[in-house]
């Protein structure tokens, strides 16, 4: 599985430098096109949606928390990486932040503003914030945990929808300003750019953007996959298909919920510090919970219980939304001078949404249903891996195989 | 000010009916200084609050409350259609807060090209018309499938009905028609206000007496309670039951539908998010009261509305106004913790 996962790695970070060393390349391979966006996209949400379906999917929990828990992974993240010169001009309204260092600068410290050492401060710096974020996340989960796990199926939905929104009303509140600057957004904080590796006039030699939250994300899917094929994954399970059975097979309940709920967690707020890092800001209002209904809604497409379902559907419903279907939002005249009908902005989520209620209603089980992508080489071992990687190679194989598609597309427009 | 020792006086009658209500059921509560500090945390923000009041005029705290009890009147049209659906299907209809949005565009679009006497029917009638039909597309297939894939498609048609409505209004917020009557302005204990704000509770308590009269009294009604009973039994019995189903959908369809015209009149403004959020609010204010309670669905949607209003009308030097959507979930998660099945409803038994 590791191999795959280096594999993908490898293809990715070629995709993103081969405009950079092959001049001449297409459009679509240079670094301001829409794949790119679909590929860090893809990657932050498919971590998301896979962290969502462990709770729904695999532990039968149906929780709608997943933005709030987001936001507090993305507003952590923010608050600790916001470099300390920036702080005044991010809180200007608050005359500063009450924090006035953040873990680069100490990390910076340590090993030096310039260069190598700069870089190895900046590196440590996310990534522990990255962690710190998750961390966070996973101890609001336990306190929320506490009360509302108690609660049954569509309870606990409300529940936790409702918890979302005391948090997200939490970070907007202006007497906190000077921590999470109130109701306006903060930005300044390394993002996914930032990895680029450039020379000292700025100008980049190698582009990382799009390895890195490749490299997050799919640690964590395995970790999840990992979690998903030990003794806890297959108590999840056993909670799922009937909480009393595994009760009397002496499974704790409440232990076992605690623990994907807190899990889950964990790695949403992980993704929610991606997805700061991906639009570059952290803003409270971002995170509603339109946002977690279209996660579950990929989630639901991909398969409830799939890992790999997951991952696809992310690639797909991504690139649809922010790729693929754009046309649809914009005013089409043809050759023969017909003027599509029913084309202008906001038709793309119409078709989006219809094309998803088909789905629910019709093809319940999603793409994947319940059982995983298989590639030669995983399905051999005694442990029967369920693995995400190989989903991510699939969509990769898949947006590159489209990426060909586009560029005849663009070739007969 | 008379009104700050009065509150303060009633934290101490509240308490003292506690404590005496607890030396009866030493279940519910066995620390006492859990509940004296309680008691002191209550006193404190009543002092604080009535400290904030005497800043302010009479005036002013009745306007608050009187539109705390018409957005509440509102909810509670809402909340019904929650409550009824929930006690029959066991289905959260997350699509209610939005069909409740698109009855407000409906009225938007209807009032530019027929007179209001005509178009306010008019939008009843559609909406009711929504109602059924996205019970019969997205929910009555799925009658036999587990209760998350029903709780899925409704969401699924939530977000389809938010971004349809973004489609047709471009995204742009809406200005909703000003209704003759209902947006004239009287005057009420010292204060203006809105027609509106004065109907809304008499025209819900109306509306809640035909239904709770329909679902007493008539034979639709029998087989509604019979349903909400029992599913399976009432559908051995004979019970046409997709003709129930559809019978609750289309009485919360319409009673959304006459909400719609009294919260958009207060509301000029109708963007297609603005149902997800009252929404949300009455589901909670069901869920207080009691699920499948309608009395109970009232009265919570009263008190949210009561509630959210006077966090909205607190001096703005306190920056809690924020927190007034906050509070009806706080709300939900204190009732789901203490007394689940709500105020009126009844405690739901687990069989093995």
């Amino acid at each position: 599985m590791a191999g795959y996962i280096c594999l993908l790695l490898l293809i990715v970070t070629i995709l993103e430098n081969l405009s950079m060393f092959i001049p001449g390349m297409p459009q679509v391979l240079q670094p301001t096109s829409p794949l790119f966006t679909v590929l860090k996209k893809g990657a932050v949400y498919s971590l998301v949606a896979v962290s969502m379906n462990l709770l729904n999917g695999f532990t039968g929990l149906f929780s709608l928390g997943q933005a709030g828990f987001m936001l507090l992974g993305a507003y952590t993240y923010a608050i600790l990486t916001v470099p300390a010169k920036m702080k005044d001009q991010v809180y200007y309204l608050f005359g500063g932040s009450l924090l006035k260092t953040s873990l680069v600068d100490i990390f910076g410290a340590v090993f030096g503003t310039e260069g190598v050492g700069r870089a190895i401060a900046m590196v440590l710096g996310v990534v522990l914030a990255i962690v710190l974020a998750g961390c966070v996340a996973a101890f609001f989960a336990y306190l929320i945990g506490l009360p509302v796990l108690r609660l049954k199926s569509d309870y606990l939905a409300i529940a936790t929808l409702g918890f979302a929104e005391i948090i997200r009303a939490i970070f907007q509140w202006q007497r906190l300003g000077p921590i999470t600057n109130g109701a306006n957004m903060i930005k300044g904080f390394p993002t996914f750019t930032s990895f680029n590796i450039t020379d000292s006039s700025g100008q980049v030699l190698f582009r990382l953007s799009t390895f890195v939250p490749f490299l997050v994300s799919s640690i964590c899917i395995l970790l999840i996959i990992l979690l998903i094929n030990s003794s806890y994954g297959r108590a999840f399970k056993s909670i799922r298909d009937d909480e009393i059975a595994s009760e009397a097979m002496g499974i704790s309940l409440s232990k076992h919920k605690m623990l994907a709920f807190v899990i889950s967690s964990f790695f949403s707020g992980m993704g929610g510090a991606l997805f700061a890092m991906y639009v570059a800001n952290a803003q409270a209002k971002a995170f509603t919970s339109v946002m977690t209904y279209e996660i579950l809604l990929i989630v639901v497409v991909g398969g409830i219980g799939s890992i790999s379902g997951s991952v696809i559907a992310t690639f797909l419903y991504v690139a649809c939304s922010e790729w693929w279907l754009r046309f649809l939002d914009s005013e089409m005249v043809l050759s023969s001078g017909f003027k599509v009908p029913l084309l202008r902005n906001g038709f793309r989520m119409v078709v989006f949404s219809v094309v998803i209620m088909v789905i629910v209603l019709f093809f319940s089980r999603g793409i994947m249903g319940d059982r995983e992508l298989r590639l030669p080489g995983i399905s051999a071992r005694p442990v029967r891996p369920k693995s995400a990687d190989k989903g991510k190679a699939a969509a990769n194989a898949a947006a590159q195989t489209v990426t060909e598609e586009k560029s005849s597309d663009e070739q007969e427009g | 000010m008379k009104v700050s020792g009065a509150a303060v006086c009633a934290a101490d009658a509240v308490m003292l009916w506690y404590s005496h209500v607890n030396r009866y059921n030493p279940g519910n509560s066995r620390n006492p200084v859990w509940r004296s500090v309680l008691h002191d945390c209550g006193r404190a923000v009543c002092m604080r609050l009535t400290h904030a009041l005497e800043k302010n005029s009479m005036e002013y705290v009745i306007s608050v409350l009187l539109s705390g009890i018409s957005v509440g009147g509102q909810y509670a049209l809402i909340a019904i259609g929650y409550t009824l659906v929930y006690g029959i299907l066991r289905l959260i209809n997350f699509a209610h807060g939005d069909v409740f949005m698109v009855a407000g565009l409906m009225g938007i679009y209807f009032t530019a090209v027929m007179p209001i006497t005509l178009s306010i029917p008019l939008v009843i009638l559609v909406t009711v018309a929504l109602g059924f039909t996205i019970e019969r597309v997205a929910y009555k297939p799925l009658r036999d499938a587990p209760r998350m894939s029903v709780m899925i498609s409704a969401i699924g048609v939530s977000y389809l009905l938010q971004n349809s409505a973004t489609y047709i209004t471009g995204g742009q917020p809406m200005t909703y028609p000003t209704i003759p009557f209902l947006a004239s302005t009287i005057k009420v204990f010292g204060t203006h206000t809105k027609w509106v704000v004065i109907l809304t509770p008499l025209l819900v308590l109306l509306l809640v007496f035909l239904l709770t009269q329909l679902i007493d009294r008539t034979k639709i009604g029998m087989a509604m309670r019979a349903v909400s009973k029992d599913f399976e039994t009432s559908r051995l019995m004979g019970i046409k039951i997709n003709s129930v189903i559809s019978m609750t959908f289309i009485i919360g369809s319409a009673l959304a539908a006459v909400g719609s015209v009294l919260f958009f009149t207060n509301y000029p403004a109708i963007t297609p998010m603005a149902g997800a959020m009252p929404g949300l609010k009455a589901f909670v204010a069901a869920v207080f009261g009691g699920i499948g309670s309608i009395p109970g669905a009232v009265i919570g949607a009263f008190l949210i509305g009561i509630c959210e209003t006077i966090i909205k009308g607190l001096p703005s030097s306190w920056d809690v106004s924020v927190f007034s959507d906050a509070f009806t979930f706080a709300l939900l998660i204190v009732i789901l913790i203490l007394k689940p099945q709500g105020l009126f409803g009844e405690a739901a038994t687990d069989k093995v």
